[in-house]
Parts: C-alpha cells; structure tokens; sequence
C-alpha cells in the first residue's frame, strides 16, 4: 500500500490545470497499490478550492491556510510538515515554474529522490518506474527509483484532467510556520509587455523559430505575414535574442494561442512551445527536419527549407 | 562577492541516431556547452565586469573531454574553474541528490555569495539541482530567473521569475542566495580570441571525490535509467510534397479555402 501526497497549484486567485490533473496521476499510483489519495491545498481562495478539488477518488483533502500565493519557503514547509504526517510513498508536485521552486527543496528536506518532468509514472511490481524524456525531447526513457519514499514532478499536459465529482474528507488546518526561514518575498506580478499587438486574438497567426538563423532574415517572415495578412508571433529563442518584443512570444512561458491557422515556420516545437498553440484550429509547419516533434501536432506539414518555401509562397499570395 | 556558476558539458544528438542498449550511441553524439548555463556564466561576468563580484569561478562535473567545454566559461571571463569526476559517474544517470550533495561540497571549500546555475540541462532535463543544492547548503533562492537587479542593496538579489503564461513574479530573495537562469535574461558574448587565448592559462583544477572528502557511495543515484526509445509518432500531418515551389503552390491552395487572402 503505497499512499499518495499530491499539491495542488494556483495563482491568483485560480487553481491552474495542473492541479486536476494531479488527482488523476495520484489516482492512478494510488489505486495500484491500494493506497489511499492526499491532496493539499495551501493558501489562496481554501473554500473554493476546496470545493473544485472534491474530485472522485480523492481520499482527504488538506487544506492549510496561509496568504494568497505561493512563497516557496512557506510551501516547503507545509509540505514538509504534510510529508511527516502523512508518510506518503509518493509525493506529486507540478512541475511548473513554481513546483520547480520548491519540490526539489522539499525533496531533498525529505532525503527522496526526485523525478522530474515526468510523463508517465506506475509501480511496476514493488518499484515506481516513470516515463521522462531526454536530449530535448528526442528520445523517451523509463526510469526506475530505488527508493521506496520518492518525490515526483508531473509535467502539466500528460494526465487527462480529473472530473468526476467525490466526496472527500476535508481536513482545514492552520499553518504554524517558522518565520525566521521565511527569506523571500514575492511583491508583484507583471505581465510581459512590450507592444501593442495581442497575438492572443489573431485569427491567422505565421509563427518563426530558431530555423531563421539571422534577424536580417526576419523580414522574409514579415513579408510573408503582410501577403497572408496574418499576424506575426515567435517561439523563444527568437524572443530571447531579441528580435522580437516579448509579447509576440507563443508558448509555455508567453501567450497562449488558439488562431484557426497557425504556420510554424523553422520551428522544432518543443514541449514548451507546443503547450501555447496546440489549441490552433490548424497547424502547418515548415521545416527541414522531417523529426521535429512539430510535425506530430500539425495538420499540415512541408519538409523543405523555410528560405525555399517562403518565398514561393509570398508570390502566390502577390500574384 | 563571490560568484560559483555551475557549467555543464552537456550532449546533443544528430537527427539521425542509433540506440544502443538503453544510451544513444556515441556516435550521434556531440558535446556543447549547456545553452542555460552559458546565460549563467553571462550573469556572472557581468557581475564582474559591474565590480559587483570580485571573483567568478566555474564547476562542472564531467570527464576530462568536458575541459573543452568549461574552457568556453573561462574564455568568456570566469576567473578560474573546478571540474569534478569519478571513475563511478560513467555510464550512470547521477541524480539531482548526488549532484547536490557533490556541489555543496564544492560550496563548503568555496564560500560563494551567489551561485548561478542554468534552469535545466538540455540533455538529462531535470531543472532541479540549483533549488535542491540551496536548500542542502541553508540559503535562499529563486527558479527560473530571467532578470537580476544587481544592486543586491541591503544584501537582498530582486529577481524576475518567468512564470507560464506571459506572467512575472518579482521577488526579493536574502542572500547569500542561487538562482536558476533562464534563456533570455542577457545576451551571452562570443567568447573573444583573446579571451580564448588568456584562458588557456586560466586554472582548470581537476577535483575527486576524495578531494571534496567524498566517497563514491555518498553520492550513489537512486535512480536508474533502464530503456531508451525513440517516442512514437502519432503524427497524421497531411504532408506536402513536391519541392519547394510545388508544396508553396499547394498550401496557397489550402489556406485560401480556409479563407485566407481571401479580400
């Protein structure tokens, strides 16, 4: 019998969807060893939160009230507390950029090892195997822990979300916390700007990756944006050297996108891409590498060199 | 101040590969340094270069090949730099916990204010030693960073974290602190030739475990790579052939009866 801790996610005022499908991991590694399934929730809107997580197959639901978002000392140590309490086998976590803030803190406070980014997860006989990629994303692996207590990071994505509504026991509790090891402050959010274009509400988007080489070339993209009359966004790397203003960037870390066309162009699509255009109505994507993970998702797809293509397909549109 | 930024040599794979047994096979495989870590080492020297650090030294863990690779960190201002290796890393998928338990081995003997490190390696992707090493060494950090005040006034780092979904946290954190960095925070230089050429004087020392006062057992991996495989595609993409002109000539034709261009 292998009990599951799994904690939930939100951020203001919102618990993110990471949180549901959570439940459906922990359900599943739960239900393998006829354990039972925790959830714990800390801070923000409890009731609510508590109410929305009520999901089938959740035994107890924790939930520890302490401000209104995340201080990863504050979760560390709530989580830390939980963990003793509870002695469950498994500890899931997000792995988002706030699980990254904490679960390996919390790992290691713990003496587990820690899997992250983890795909998939079963105990296979006595031992937890799980399912993570390496080399950016171009091969999967399974990797087992020799380790009966473990603290795992499930990538947002992979387990569908839980919504069958349950009956759990709720417990609400009070967190004493150790101020003195409380060393971060978090003092506002910002969303990223720059410009006046919201790429969220384009309805064709030409999208350009790392495959554009230089930021002279960038304009062959515009051209070909103006000819479609389609709005011009980018995936990371673009943004990060700064050819393009930060609110043009799709992806895990900028916008979310759901135009009904949306044309990749020289980009790979890494998960995190992936994660902010998925939603697209269609995709087609330009690329010479007939591998790229990109061409997984796309409706439509050329393997050939975007500086071949592009050009052939702005004289269409010109003619 | 001190500054410890930790540089891994890290493998990239052809696009073609072969998997032999549950590893690709060496031939597919090149050695780079880590695109994450190469803004960390910017960070640093930037801090150097501003009179904030007054020193900046690199680690890595990795076999003598990697020198290579931590000589990049050296041509591009690090003042000197560790490389740590055991005969027992080979062929082993170290852990986030023996990282971390080799790298606050390395903090113990270095006292560093600040350690940098890259969010994630691109070739074991695990995003987590920075956050698991502070917490091992009882200081304060902050994941995925992508900007840095480098005031530090009253001893406090004020960081940019890149949360998903086009938000930012800004957050101060106590130092002596680590940060993760994330891509984009600066502009990595190109190492210069006459950095390239001054670093080949610049220090490279060659640690054990011994030399950390560690045993090969304290930093054994819990955890164990058993199979490799290529992902299944599950693509149903309708692909466009026929050379550049032709497969241009066809998607016009596809994206004009979904309405576009259509004015």
């Amino acid at each position: 019998m292998t009990d599951v801790l799994a904690i939930a996610e939100h951020r203001r005022g919102t618990l993110r969807d990471v949180s549901y499908e959570l439940i459906t991991a922990g359900r599943e590694l739960a239900e393998e060893t006829d354990g039972e399934l925790h959830l714990a929730v800390i801070g923000g809107h409890l009731e609510e939160f508590t109410r929305l997580l009520s999901k089938e197959g959740v035994d107890v639901i924790h939930a520890v009230s302490n401000g209104e978002e995340f201080n990863h000392d504050v979760y560390t140590q709530i989580a830390e507390g939980l963990v003793e309490e509870i002695d469950p086998g498994v500890v899931l976590v997000p792995n988002s950029v706030n699980g990254l803030d904490y679960g390996p803190a919390l790992a290691n406070r713990l003496g587990r090892p820690l899997v992250s980014d983890v795909t998939d997860a079963s105990f296979d006989g006595e031992a937890l195997s799980t399912t993570r990629e390496m080399y950016g994303s171009k091969v999967e692996t399974t990797v087992e822990v020799d380790a009966e207590r473990t603290v795992v990071m499930i990538r947002g994505g992979e387990w569908p979300s839980a919504d069958d509504s349950g009956d759990p026991e709720i417990r609400e509790r009070d967190a004493s916390i150790d101020e003195s090891a409380v060393r971060s402050t978090v003092r506002a959010f910002e969303e990223v700007g720059g410009g006046d274009v919201d790429i969220a509400d384009a309805e064709v988007l030409v999208s350009v990756g790392r495959g554009i080489d230089e930021e002279e070339n960038l304009e062959l993209v515009e051209e070909l944006a103006d000819a479609l009359d389609a709005t011009l966004s980018a995936s990371r790397p673009i943004v990060d050297s700064g050819w393009l203003e930060k609110n043009r960037q799709v992806g895990q870390s900028g916008k979310t996108v759901t135009p009904k066309i949306y044309i990749a162009i020289g980009i790979s699509g890494a998960v995190q891409h992936v994660a902010g255009m998925k939603g697209s109505e269609t995709i087609i994507a330009i690329n010479t590498d007939p591998n790229a993970p990109i061409f997984d998702i796309a409706d439509y797809g050329i393997v050939e060199d975007l500086f071949d293509v592009v050009p052939a397909l702005i004289e269409e549109f010109e003619r | 101040m001190k500054v410890l930024v930790t540089v891994a040599e890290v493998a990239t794979v052809e696009e073609d590969f072969e998997i032999d047994g549950s590893a690709i096979d060496e031939r597919y495989l090149e050695y780079d340094l880590n695109e994450w870590d190469d803004y960390a080492i910017e960070e640093g020297v930037q801090l150097a270069e501003e009179g904030v650090a007054d020193e900046v030294v690199a680690v890595t863990i990795g076999p003598e090949r990697s020198e290579e690779t931590i000589r990049m960190a050296l041509a591009k201002g690090a003042d000197r730099a560790i490389r740590i290796w055991d005969e027992s890393f080979e062929d082993t998928l170290l852990d986030v916990a023996a990282k971390t338990r080799i790298l606050e081995a390395v903090v113990e003997r270095e006292e560093p204010d600040l350690v940098l490190t890259g969010v994630q390696a691109s070739d074991d992707m695990f995003s987590a030693t920075g956050v698991a090493l502070a917490d091992a060494i009882g200081v304060e950090w902050a994941a995925v960073v992508n900007g840095l005040d480098h005031d530090f006034e009253d001893g406090v780092a004020s960081v940019r974290r890149e949360l998903e979904g086009g938000v930012e946290e800004l957050t101060d954190v106590e130092l002596p602190a680590v940060l993760t960095i994330q891509t984009g925070i600066n502009d990595p230089r190109y190492a210069s030739l006459r950095g390239i050429r001054q670093a080949q004087q610049k220090e490279i020392a060659a640690t054990s475990l011994a030399d950390l006062g560690l045993d090969a057992s304290a930093v054994e991996s819990r955890l164990r790579l058993t199979e490799m495989y290529e992902p299944e595609v599950e693509s149903d993409a309708t692909i466009i052939q026929g050379g550049p002109e032709d497969a241009a000539v066809q998607l016009a034709s596809v994206l004009r009866e979904k309405g576009v261009g259509a004015e």
